[in-house]
């Protein structure tokens, strides 16, 4: 596959790797963001390819991991109403709410269906006009575009059985809060490419100034997981605090403007709750006024009993880079991707999954 | 945390466009990269293309990851 | 410009269309071919003088068959969904997926039994095309369907067709496979690409929306093994990895045999779409099913001259080395990746779901 393959060349991987090795004396906490990193990183063994000095971090970028247990609560009981079709992204399928999760509901006969795009949910609204679509949207900033341009889409042809329930997240914001706490220290951190690539590079420039972290965009190959590292140990050596972009085949400085656009039209800032890290000030997106119609919140008023958080399930904690999995008293012995206690163990891109099933 | 891989487009009509991911077909919105044109590569997430991978950039990313110093 | 290339749902595959033809004047399966009177017996007639062998034409109640040696006994049922998809359908997986469980054991596979459970109102015409394709998938394997059974159910109280198929297979003196055999310093060969079956399951199913041209890779693997065994009878184990894919199967035997496995994920060889469609989704190619793939756990030894009959075989021409069997972290898979870094492999954990993240 071009521009895969050319990124998964094991001479240049050890060359990389050579140069990693130059910086012996500087002993660093970097954080990879984004679960898709923290995924390569597990999935090609890269960690074991790193000199002790070099510790990663997993950070929030697992939008299921950092979804609140209120809004999962939120989505299992929209699945409990017969009229209602739930489509959602394949993770969100089986996270444990606080009594029940979808999967579950799937099996008391909630209608849930997992799709791949956007598109395929506006496929089933209008294949079941008499039935009423949900889309659990949950994602980034790569993926509250696409989400927009849909419902965009949804508004223009009529369509009148299709509704969002909108748990968007944005990035910076809970990098700046992680910062805030100063529970670990973070050397630098590797920030999420394809986030970037509609919010540019320019959108962390304040973490490298006011907070003094260098930070590196990636991609999503393993040579440039490594190249980034390098990159951050770099800076670290030559004591600058710069946004670099290693991915600059798709990331540039000022982002993807039309995606901007998109998410602008549809959705505002809005405070909003994310596991482990709490509330954190205008760190989601809602939907605007005129899109209302479209809000499964407003519409359906989904109620949730005493949303719980298992207390023995150490998410928050890992999701802050503050305790490895392997801290977490369940982990391995009774929470296991067959049977979760919390979100971390359920997506691909967990933290607490990576451990078990590479670790 | 967001999964989204190179494309190649095969054809483009408004803001739908075949594309092409090592011979699996299939299509994809492409309105947010409004500049692009048949035979270049995209990045799909999702079912969407989120921008144009730059050719010459990436030759220069590998170049790059080749150095030695 | 030709709008239908945007209409992916017209590139279903020919057989299904060809069926649809059909559609209209088409006899229906209906609760009486179930009833045991007529219909049903005219329902069985059409099984048996497809399957034309001695033991099924008596129609006794049990077939009776002649034996002298070691008997491999197996069983599994099919319920794929859809029946019908590139590279084959239920009848030809149901025939080929127990003739390659007799064949893990090194059985020489010899006859079969096929029960069929039906949904009222499905096309006759569709029967006889699976009748027909589990016919030519025993005759490609050799083997004879001697006895069998149909039942039909209420509309809803199956999907279409489930298909059951048994089958009994002979293995020679000298021969012993088993997924405990594995030893250290063994080679793994592997006979071809892998997850192809899944992936073309999962393109004909059409919930995602994308085109490719892979194929199931539903094939019979008793002549690859007889071959093999021709040539060494010291395999230690050998698996078909269906269900599961590959990763599954390898940990299977390193549990079992309670050993190490070591591969490099570089000599794995997959199809250039099916790695396309697994990076789109987020899978592993390594837990896709199979259907026509075998591992093989061979002595050093011998490995050069089994890699070598199996490459001349239709069915093992892209065989590889795939790794080997070590005394380090006892009955767990680690595979050496394309960068050189190393991680576990485990086994398949529920089902693999699309993901954007
Ligand atoms: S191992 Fe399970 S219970 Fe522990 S933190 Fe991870 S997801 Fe939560």
């Amino acid at each position: 596959m071009k521009f895969v393959d050319e990124f998964r060349d094991r001479a240049i991987a050890e060359r990389i790797v050579k140069k990693i090795e130059r910086f012996d004396s500087l002993k660093v906490n970097l954080m990879e963001v984004c679960g898709t990193h923290t995924m390569v990183i597990f999935k090609q063994g890269l960690k074991g390819m790193l000199p002790k000095n070099v510790n990663l971090l997993s950070g929030p970028g697992c939008p299921v991991c950092v979804t609140s247990q209120e809004d999962i609560d939120k989505t299992i009981e929209l699945a409990k109403d017969e009229n209602v079709i739930i489509a959602t992204f394949g993770d969100m399928v089986r996270v444990p709410g606080t009594n029940s999760s979808l999967e579950k509901e799937r099996g008391n006969g909630a209608d849930v269906r997992i799709i791949y795009s956007p598109s395929e949910a506006l496929r089933i609204a209008r294949e079941n006009p008499a039935r009423r679509v949900v889309f659990l949207a949950i994602g980034f900033e790569t993926t509250s575009p696409l989400i927009a341009a849909s419902l965009l889409d949804v508004q223009k042809e009529k369509i009148d059985n299709f509704y969002i329930f909108s748990s968007h997240k944005l990035i910076p914001p809970a990098m700046e809060a992680l910062l805030e706490s100063k529970e670990v220290r973070i050397d630098g951190f590797i920030c999420p490419g394809h986030v970037s690539v509609t919010i540019g590079s320019n959108a962390y420039k304040f973490i490298a100034q006011k907070y003094n972290v260098p930070c590196v965009i990636g991609g999503f190959e393993p040579l440039d997981v490594l190249q980034s590292i390098y990159m951050l140990l770099k800076q670290i050596k030559e004591k600058r605090t710069e946004v670099e972009i290693e991915y600059f085949r798709a990331v540039h400085p000022e982002g993807n403007r039309i995606a901007q656009e998109l998410i602008d039209e549809v959705f505002e800032v809005s405070d909003v709750m994310w596991r482990g890290l709490g509330t954190i000030p205008k760190s989601g997106l809602r939907l605007k006024r005129k899109f209302s119609d479209f809000d499964a919140e407003k519409e359906f008023r989904p109620k949730t009993k005493k949303s719980k958080e298992n207390p023995d399930c150490a998410c928050g904690e890992v999701l802050r880079g503050v305790k490895k999995p392997t801290q977490c008293k369940l982990y391995r012995k009774i929470c296991t991707p067959e049977e979760p206690y919390g979100p971390c163990m359920v997506s691909s891109e967990g933290t607490c999954a990576a451990y078990y099933k590479y670790g | 945390m967001c999964l989204a891989i190179p494309a190649k487009i095969l054809k483009i009509e408004d803001n739908l466009a075949l594309v092409d991911m090592a011979g699996v077909k299939r299509q994809a919105d492409i309105r947010m990269v409004s500049n692009a044109r048949v035979g270049e590569y995209v990045l799909i997430h999702a079912g969407f293309a989120i921008e144009k991978i730059g050719e010459k950039e990436a030759e220069e990313t590998l170049q790059l990851l080749r150095e030695i110093i | 410009m030709d709008p239908a290339w945007f209409l992916l749902k017209a590139h279903v595959q020919p057989i299904t269309n060809m069926v649809k033809k059909f559609k209209d004047n088409e006899k229906k399966i209906l609760l009486a071919h179930g009833s045991g009177g007529k219909l049903t017996h005219q329902l069985i007639k059409s099984f048996v003088k497809k399957f034309r062998n001695l033991p099924l034409a008596k129609l006794d109640d049990s077939a009776v068959l002649k034996f002298k040696g070691k008997l491999a006994f197996t069983t599994d049922s099919y319920v794929v969904d859809p029946i019908y998809f590139p590279g084959g359908d239920i009848g030809k997986l149901a025939v080929n997926g127990t003739v390659n469980d007799l064949a893990m054991v090194g059985a020489r596979p010899l006859y079969l039994s096929a029960a069929a459970i039906i949904e009222e109102g499905f096309s006759l015409v569709e029967l006889e095309r699976i009748i027909d394709s589990m016919n030519r998938a025993a005759r490609a394997a050799g083997v004879k369907i001697v006895t069998g059974d149909t039942k039909v159910v209420e509309k809803g109280g199956a999907d279409k067709i489930f298909i059951n198929t048994s089958g009994i297979g002979l293995i020679d003196s000298g021969v012993d496979i088993s997924s405990k055999n594995a030893r250290i310093g063994d080679r793994i060969i592997l006979s071809g690409t892998i997850g192809d079956h899944g992936i073309a399951i999962l393109s004909a199913r059409e919930k995602f929306d994308f085109q490719t041209k892979v194929k199931s890779d539903s094939q019979p693997l008793n002549g690859i093994v007889w071959e093999i065994l021709k040539v060494s009878k010291k395999v230690h184990a050998l698996r078909d990895p269906t269900r599961g894919g590959l990763a599954t199967s390898l940990n299977e035997i390193a549990e079992q045999s309670g050993v190490g496995i070591e591969i490099e994920q570089e000599k794995i060889p997959v199809e250039e779409e099916v790695k396309g469609v697994c990076e789109m989704l987020g899978f592993d190619p390594l837990y896709i099913a199979n259907e026509g793939k075998l591992v093989a756990f061979v002595p050093q030894k011998d490995c050069a001259k089994i890699l070598n009959v199996m490459r001349k075989n239709r069915y093992g021409k892209d065989a590889q080395i795939i790794g080997t069997v070590v005394s380090r972290h006892k009955g767990r898979v680690v595979v050496k990746t394309n960068v050189g870094g190393e991680r576990v492999l485990d086994m398949l954990t529920g089902e693999q779901l699309p993901r954007i993240c």
